[in-house]
């Protein structure tokens, strides 16, 4: 009986419960037991890195800081024709709305609206004070009398940008662009356009790093790989003891060896080779910058090319040689190809500390050597425009991610070897 | 042996690598043309550093190689022209099979047709025909063995070195590939220098086997000789399955002596590797040699106790004690039929004093 039965229905256990069932609850209790331990790593992993990004991506775009404080001017303000001055009604309601809202958020609301056009913060700081006078209208004319500005259509046109909630106003900045006051894409005025410079400087100084650190990198990584170990430990020791060294003292350490009347001028006017009147400027510029990041940036770069090496087998030289290839040639055609995954994971490691570097810039790069990165710096500390901050930020993600992108096209993700 | 008929030719070769220890010592060394030279030992005894030597990734600290009666110490590696199949195989791992191939002929500039058509030789002379577009990676070590095989020999070197090439192998494929590699080296007559460990990879392919302990070639003669004639205890050791029995040299009678054992019998052997009364030595005497129950008269008989019976098949594999050694072994052939014989049994072993040698002590 039981025999039969089971040839023809479901599998069962010798509980009686279909077998099925019973798997999926076994299982079923592996995978909440597997999440929960996961789950303190993911959380970590969401409020500390994803939620930001999105934040930051988030502000990049974010233009509601004016909507949500003068809401109702801008539902008038859409319907003005953009001739001319704007109708008694909208000025109305822009007074009440200034006149009995807190004066933080017309701090930030300003703060925005002199993006766009600017002389609306000390507009409004003004106005403000004088509206507690008046209580009644014609308000456009007791408006324009406390200030002439009311006057000009240039300042209602620029709101006209703030309408949408969102913006690429941030974007456009970053890229030395702006709308201009009917909403076209135009180029910033000439003595306003740093950051095209900015990105052009941060990119030819994240390469020069870059192949500096690959020239300077991959013969210490080869004698690293290949020399006894006693000697190897020690270079080793000689390639790390800076990385454990403070930046900071680096840094003053280089600023040292560098100025004008720093260690290496003086040497070189010592011994005759250099005129004390023309003393090298290697400090406070990007020569500075290159110079110092290059070294902060080595292990970065001699880690990830050391790894690799230290799996080329020596017996492939030997083979190479045996078969009556020239050391140069063995080299050029065994070691190196060999040697590949390590250098592009050196230089893709390199490459994106570099791009968005910060503290070395700010400490020996001078006027010349500022970075994208100390302009995110400079505007999240000092004018507090995060929204651009964001937008520089999105677009060093954005280059990243195209960068790995290409290639993990051209060499391939998985021929990456850290260790 | 005459100057030109010594192809490869060590003279009073040293080499210290610390300047303290000498890992090979006064080498001397003639292989002629078209051997099949196996130098075997067990590890650091120096033979990898001897082959290392004639490639030229080690220079003697004093002597001289000759290749073909030139001087080659002053030669870099890579103007000397010897093929070397390496340990690991040290295959190029970025390029293909074919271009593993092509890579020594393309180093010597030869045109592409030549290149193709060398390459396709020697992939058809190891089999490999359907694999020359393969990563080396994506081949099994038998067929990686056969493709280092073939890159050694594609440039047609006058000299091939292989530096313990089956080590990586399992059992069955490394006695299929010693067949493949004397096979090889027959049909093409190259000379060959190989080095193992193994002593049946030695006796399977070799014409002459070097056998080195210690930085020093012990004894070099042909597979046969070295089995059967081994000339001291450590050859005897290293080769094969041996018995030794311990003991002093009572008497010296011209080729013969007498040994006599702590346990007090005397083993009369052959006088290989002893000179005088008194001294210790080791007689050593091969297991299937030694007849058990025979009927037949023979130099040495002793009683030995049986202590051990392994049933093998082809034989039964007995240790047994006898002359106070309760090591030695002895080989008894199937057709062998005693129903007393069992552990704990007395049976009575006789030998020939040719076939048990007298040797050093060591």
């Amino acid at each position: 009986m039981n025999q039969t039965q089971a040839s023809t229905g479901p599998i069962l256990t010798t509980d009686g419960i279909p077998l099925k069932v019973s798997l999926k609850k076994a299982e079923r209790i592996n995978k909440i037991r597997a999440f929960l331990l996961v789950l303190p790593l993911l959380a970590f992993i969401l409020i500390t890195f994803l939620v930001p990004i999105g934040d930051m991506l988030a502000r990049s775009v974010d233009d509601r800081q004016i909507n949500t404080v003068f809401p109702k001017t801008f539902e008038v303000y859409k319907k003005w024709d953009r001739q001319g001055l704007p109708s008694e009604e909208v000025y109305k309601t822009m007074f009440f709305e200034l006149k009995n809202s807190e004066g933080y958020a017309v701090g930030k609301a300003s703060t925005r609206m002199n993006y766009s056009k600017s002389g609306w913060k000390s507009l409004l700081k003004k106005s403000k004070r004088k509206f507690k006078k008046i209580e009644e209208g014609p308000f456009k004319e007791q408006m324009i009398a406390i200030d002439k500005k009311w006057a000009d259509p240039e300042y209602w046109l620029a709101l006209g940008q703030m309408v949408d909630p969102t913006t690429m106003g941030y974007y456009l900045n970053a890229v030395d662009l702006k709308y201009d006051s009917s909403k076209n894409i135009v180029q910033q005025k000439e003595n306003r356009r740093i950051y095209n410079k900015t990105w052009i400087k941060t990119f030819k100084v994240s390469l020069l790093v870059t192949l500096f650190c690959l020239l300077l990198g991959y013969p210490i990584s080869y004698l690293l790989a290949t020399l006894p170990m006693k000697y190897s430990n020690l270079l080793m020791i000689c390639v790390l003891l800076p990385f454990w060294t403070s930046l900071l003292v680096r840094t003053v350490a280089w600023m040292v060896m560098l100025q004008q009347k720093g260690v290496l001028n003086n040497l070189l006017v010592m011994s005759n080779l250099l005129a004390d009147e023309n003393r090298f400027q290697l400090m406070y510029n990007q020569t500075a910058v290159v110079i110092v990041m290059t070294q902060i940036l080595l292990p970065f770069m001699v880690l990830p090319l050391y790894s690799v090496m230290k799996t080329i087998s020596p017996t492939y030289m030997r083979a190479a040689l045996n078969l009556g290839a020239s050391p140069m040639h063995a080299f050029y055609k065994i070691y190196m190809p060999n040697s590949i995954p390590g250098v592009s994971a050196g230089c893709l490691l390199v490459f994106i500390i570099a791009i968005g570097y910060y503290i070395t810039p700010e400490l020996v790069g001078g006027k010349d050597g500022q970075m994208v990165g100390n302009w995110i710096a400079y505007h999240l500390k000092t004018t507090l425009n995060w929204g651009l901050c964001a937008s520089l930020g999105a677009i060093l993600l954005a280059m990243m991610t195209v960068l790995y992108w290409a290639y993990n096209k051209i060499v391939g993700i998985e021929n990456i070897k850290l260790g | 042996m005459s100057q030109k008929d010594s192809f490869v030719k060590f003279e009073k070769v040293d080499k210290s690598y610390d300047g303290e220890i000498l890992v090979v010592k006064d080498l001397n060394l003639d292989v002629p043309k078209g051997e099949f030279l196996t130098m075997l030992g067990p590890s650091g005894s120096g033979k990898t550093t001897v082959l290392m030597m004639l490639a030229g990734f080690e220079t003697p600290t004093s002597g001289e190689i000759y290749l073909d009666g030139n001087p080659i110490s002053s030669i870099p590696p890579n103007k000397r022209g010897i093929g070397m199949v390496f340990q690991n195989y040290a295959l190029f791992p970025h390029m293909t099979v074919k271009e593993n191939l092509a890579f020594p002929l393309e180093v010597r500039k030869m045109q592409k047709s030549e290149i193709d058509e060398k390459v396709g030789n020697a992939l058809a002379m190891v089999e490999l025909q359907d694999f020359g577009n393969r990563m080396p990676l994506q081949l099994s070590g038998g067929q990686q063995q056969r493709v280092a095989l073939a890159r050694s020999l594609v440039f047609e070197p006058r000299l091939v070195l292989m530096d313990e090439p089956l080590g990586a192998l399992d059992k069955n494929l490394r006695e299929q590939m010693q067949y493949e590699i004397k096979h090889i080296h027959e049909k093409i007559g190259i000379t060959v220098v190989y080095v193992t460990h193994d002593q049946s990879e030695a006796l399977t392919m070799s014409n002459r086997i070097a056998v080195f302990n210690d930085g020093k070639i012990q004894q070099i003669s042909s597979p046969d000789v070295l089995y059967e004639k081994p000339n001291s205890s450590f050859v005897a050791q290293f080769i094969g399955e041996n018995n030794q029995l311990k003991g002093k040299v009572k008497s010296i009678n011209g080729e013969n002596c007498i040994v006599t054992t702590e346990s007090g019998d005397d083993i009369h052997a052959l006088k290989i590797n002893v000179n005088n009364n008194g001294d210790g030595s080791l007689v050593s005497l091969r297991p299937e040699r030694v007849a058990i129950n025979s009927s037949e008269n023979f130099e040495n008989n002793f009683d030995a106790k049986v202590k051990e019976l392994i049933y093998l098949g082809d034989h039964i594999r007995s240790r047994v004690e006898v002359c106070g050694n309760d090591q030695f072994i002895v080989k008894i052939p199937n057709s062998y039929k005693e129903e007393n014989l069992k552990e704990g049994s007395t049976v009575k072993l006789s030998w020939k004093a040719s076939d048990s040698r007298a040797l050093d002590l060591n």
